[in-house]
């Protein structure tokens, strides 16, 4: 890492404004930095081009006193965001050569603010999945090695791609989507941050759908300053996103404060669980004296419906996606494979499957079968009715504390081919997705390595709209846990 | 009270069991939930948003104008408006559907149900139950026939708003059944939520058929889908009816099925079976919130309403003294509706008359000789060659003695042709009714000379023969004495 890479985002901002460097220069060392971590296969589309010439403009803009918030900024787009004019892959074949004419509001609230982007960022296909290994573009490689190994290590998933190349210091920032803990357990797998904000709180509008009522858009940086920064950009009302949130964007940034007096933070029974690494464990009791040192109260609470959490999210978050994913039909855009006589059933059939992967087909044809007549009972209400106590449980909680501390995975960054059954990889997301479920703004933070020198993340869960206490709680564990251990690089 | 319609079997009689689900284009400059136009008949694919294609990453927004038209005619029907509604999604393959599912409304829709009084033709009142209605997208158009081995796919359509009205299984026989949808129709042209156009589809029925002997439970029933005219409705209801008739009669059974009507044969086939039967895997839509509606937009909708059909109807009887008749013919669409009280006022204003005092002679002049002439030429009150204005001007000419009924057809024969207005075609081609008493004497005086004989035989008894001598006098002055006054004239010349 060269010495403008290794910086945080808000860094980066005070140098280019003290003139240290210019956004030309601090562009042009990550795109040569992107370049030479091909290995880590990060990136599916790179753009260094129009990133050089966003560079350009930034560097303008701060002779002229004109720059945006992220002016300059280098960052990396998870590739199931649409940008105008990149190819649009969300990690899968059946998307084709395809193309969006449009810009996600996210992302062009990001260009607006002066940002340069490098490219599009690896993924699991659709966004489902614990180790970005599902994509059609082969698997991301986490820059991160055990100690005196040279195993590779997955980086977690879905926004494998961008937890990647924010942990190796080839993009300053990353945006991920969260449907089920997919920003966060990639965060905490390769050591940075990552903040999924309450539900609403970013517009859908040119994300690729997967369940709808889940899905969350976020940034992933290496400090919780910066992934303020990064929310306050992207976040806002959008009028084209029926499910946004009305609601001025707070001043995140500016009302940063670790001090935690006065604040009750919960520690939920149900999640120590077995399964969870005994590392793990010691982090998540190391924190929660942390954060008594930086003033808070630490009280035991009950989320009752923890376990049934899991299966009411697969059940839910499958029935959308398969609804969502229905529009990838061959007919319109991207990949179309045609039969010799082939009729519509034929280009439906051959299309999509030779389009979609395995873990796609999987949760499509299961997502089908809970909304079916004979299922939907059964399944699809009952799994809502199971999202309701879930949501009830926080309600709850919320009375006797202001925040959640809970790990954010069971376990650290695992090599590349080792998760054994889908359930395994299912649990991954144990702590995260209940508060998908409820849409409740949670961060995950580093907190310490592991025996292995691998990094472990811990995350806090917030009230409904209270970013804030998130993202100060998260502060207050960032300076005391004070990570600093970096991947060597092997690339 | 007529006698129920009833199809004689070789075993019995067998009651028909008709429901029928309306599906009605909701008038609104976009669609339901994009921004793209509605206009018909546009270059294929060139009314199309991003969400409209089902491009990665659009989402749908309601249109809030589709949400007050449904409101609206909910209202004018009588109907339950339900305050709080959501939309879902129905999940199904095919071309012309590109997000892979129709965002209709199954669980809660917005208007709930009515009872809607429909007039048959000899003004018989049958009450049918109106279950509900809700708002869904159409879909796009498959056009199978620009080539032989390939289909093609316009999406203009897709994603415009439908009402959905579905009625309950209360219809009893064909007529019935078309009465139900023009009273329908009629309310939604009259209060503008829906232009009722069939032949551009923008009221298209699914019609539900069973057949039962009397007294006895529900028959299992077929749907006709997409049947696009009144008379085709009737039609595919006789057709089918008999089909299952005729199937329970000779020893087999009825399979519930998706059928259409062929209007060339005028028969039904099998679309889909119950066991090709779709599941279409209803939940509710994740992108939309649910819909809520205030007391106040309610009240807005309710104020924004016309007088209705059967208000104005009413109206035409007790003010204006109508007979039932002229009343519904002039209410049932809500153009000639309008044009007959502009037709009216202006022929009350010449004539310095109150509009009851003139309301018959003009209702029956409307309806006589314009709807005929109407007919004739094939075209719609909206493409009259004669204006209001002028019709109440003709009108006012025969009032005052100018022209006689004879000479107004003339005169209104040019009209049809030339566009020009009654009084300078009368003056033009001198058309103006003769009733000086001078001319018309002499001209009576030319004739009895003329046919003296006939003139000694009426004298003589053949009392018949006065027609005669009004057919020469009316010759003579080339059609336009006064018919009235060479009555009298003619008596007294005749009286010796």
């Amino acid at each position: 890492m060269s010495n403008l890479t290794n910086l945080s985002i808000t860094a980066m901002l005070s140098g280019l404004g003290a003139k240290d460097f210019s956004a030309r220069e601090l562009v042009q060392a990550h795109v040569d930095a992107v370049e030479g971590a091909r290995t880590l296969n990060s990136f599916i589309t790179e753009t260094p081009e129009a990133a050089l010439a966003a560079a350009d403009a930034a560097d303008k803009a701060y002779a002229d006193g004109t720059s945006g918030k992220l002016a300059g900024i280098p960052l990396g787009i998870k590739d199931n965001l649409a940008t105008k004019g990149d190819r649009l892959t969300a990690a899968s074949n059946i998307l084709g050569e395809f193309k969006p004419p449009y810009e996600s509001f996210v992302t062009n609230q990001l260009k607006q603010a002066g940002a340069s982007i490098l490219g599009k960022l690896n993924l699991d296909e659709f966004a489902m999945g614990v180790s970005n290994e599902s994509s059609a573009f082969g698997p991301v490689v986490s820059p991160w090695r055990a100690n005196g190994s040279d195993d590779k290590l997955v980086p977690g998933g879905s926004s494998g791609g961008s937890a990647a190349a924010v942990a190796a210091r080839i993009v300053a920032g990353a945006l991920g989507t969260d449907t089920g803990g997919s920003i966060r357990q990639p965060a905490a797998l390769s050591g940075i941050v990552g903040l999924k904000p309450s539900y609403g709180r970013c517009s859908r509008w040119g994300a690729v759908a997967l369940a709808s009522s889940l899905d969350h858009i976020g940034p992933m940086a290496r400090t919780v300053e910066d992934c303020a920064l990064l929310l306050e950009v992207m976040a806002g009302f959008d009028a084209n996103d029926s499910t946004s949130l009305d609601l001025p964007v707070p001043e995140w940034t500016a009302n940063l404060s670790p001090d935690l007096k006065g604040k009750r933070v919960g520690i939920p029974s149900e999640y120590r669980a077995d399964g969870i690494n005994p590392e793990v464990v010691a982090a998540w009791d190391k924190a929660a004296d942390w954060l008594r040192d930086a003033g808070a109260e630490i009280v035991e609470i009950s989320l009752p419906h923890t376990d049934a959490a899991l299966a009411a999210y697969y059940v839910i978050s499958s029935a959308e996606a398969s609804s969502n994913l229905s529009r990838y039909d061959g007919i319109r855009f991207g990949l179309r494979v045609q039969p010799e006589n082939g009729n519509l059933d034929d280009i439906y059939y051959a299309t999509r499957k030779a389009g979609f992967g395995p873990d796609a087909r999987r949760r499509v044809l299961f997502g089908t079968l809970v909304l079916t007549a004979d299922f939907f009972e059964s399944h699809y209400v009952r799994a809502q009715k199971v999202r309701t106590l879930v949501i009830q449980d926080f309600t709850k909680a919320f009375e006797a504390c202001d925040l959640l501390l809970t790990p954010t995975a069971p376990n650290a960054a695992f090599p590349l081919g080792a998760s054994a059954s889908q359930t395994d990889a299912y649990l991954n997301d144990m702590f995260t997705i209940p508060t998908s479920l409820a849409g409740l703004p949670a961060i995950s933070v580093p907190a310490a390595t592991n025996a292995q020198g691998l990094p472990l993340g811990l995350q806090l869960i917030g009230k409904p709209l209270d970013e804030q206490s998130v993202l100060n709680a998260g502060l207050a564990l960032q300076q005391a846990a004070g990570f600093d251990a970096l991947p060597e690089r092997w690339w | 009270m007529a006698e129920a319609y009833l199809i004689n079997g070789e075993t019995g009689p067998f009651e028909v069991v008709i429901g029928l689900e309306i599906h009605a284009q909701v008038i609104s400059k976009s669609k339901l939930f994009s921004g793209a136009s509605t206009k018909f008949g546009g270059e294929p694919n060139s009314q199309v948003d991003f969400g409209d294609a089902a491009l990665p990453g659009m989402l749908p927004v309601l249109n809030g104008e589709c949400v007050r038209q449904a409101v609206r005619s909910g209202l004018a029907l009588g109907a339950v408006i339900n305050r709080r509604s959501q939309f879902d999604r129905k999940s199904y393959f095919y071309a012309d559907l590109p997000t892979g599912y129709q965002i209709s409304q199954f669980f809660y829709p917005i208007v709930g149900e009515a009872l809607i009084d429909v007039e048959l033709e000899d003004g018989e009142v049958v009450q049918v139950g109106l279950e509900r209605i809700h708002l869904e997208q159409d879909a796009g158009k498959s056009v199978h026939d620009l080539s032989p081995n390939q289909s093609y796919v316009d999406l203009n359509r897709a994603g415009v708003a439908l009402m959905e009205i579905v009625s309950k299984p209360d219809m009893r026989s064909p007529e019935q059944a078309a009465a139900y949808v023009s009273a329908l129709r009629s309310i939604l042209r009259a209060i503008g939520s829906c232009d009722g156009n069939m032949q551009e589809g923008s009221l298209r029925a699914d019609v539900n058929v069973s057949v039962r002997r009397p007294g006895e439970g529900l028959g299992t029933r077929c749907e006709i889908k997409n049947v696009n005219s009144i008379r085709h409705i009737q039609q595919a209801i006789a057709y089918e009816a008999a089909r299952h008739v005729e199937a329970i009669e000779s020893g087999g059974t009825i399979d519930q099925e998706t059928r259409l009507f062929d209007p060339d044969k005028g028969e039904t086939r099998s679309l889909r079976s119950k066991e090709d039967a779709v599941d279409y895997r209803y939940f509710p839509d994740p992108d939309l919130p649910p819909l809520i509606l205030t007391e106040e937009f309610i009240e807005e909708c309710r104020q924004s309403l016309p007088e209705l059909p059967r208000a104005r109807r009413i109206r035409f009887e007790q003010e204006l003294g109508l007979t039932p008749y002229l009343a519904r013919v002039l209410t049932a669409d809500i153009d000639q509706s309008d044009w007959f009280e502009t037709l009216l006022n202006d022929t009350a204003k010449h004539q310095g008359k109150a509009p009851r005092d003139v309301a018959e002679r003009t209702a029956n002049w409307m309806t006589g000789e314009l709807f005929g002439a109407l007919n004739k030429l094939d075209l719609d009150i909206s493409e009259s060659p004669v204006s209001a204005a002028q019709g109440a001007e003709l009108l006012a000419l025969m009032a005052d003695g100018t022209l006689s009924g004879p000479l107004a057809k003339q005169v209104f024969e040019i009209m049809l042709e030339t566009g020009g207005n009654p009084g300078d075609i009368a003056e033009e081609h001198g058309l103006k009714q003769v009733s000086d008493t001078g001319a018309l004497k002499e001209t009576i005086a030319e004739v009895l000379t003329t046919h003296a004989d006939k003139v000694a035989d009426y004298r003589g008894g053949k009392a018949k023969l006065f027609g005669f001598f009004v057919g020469q006098v009316m010759k003579a002055s080339g059609g336009k004495a006064n018919p009235a006054v060479v009555n009298e004239l003619l008596k007294e010349a005749l009286a010796g």
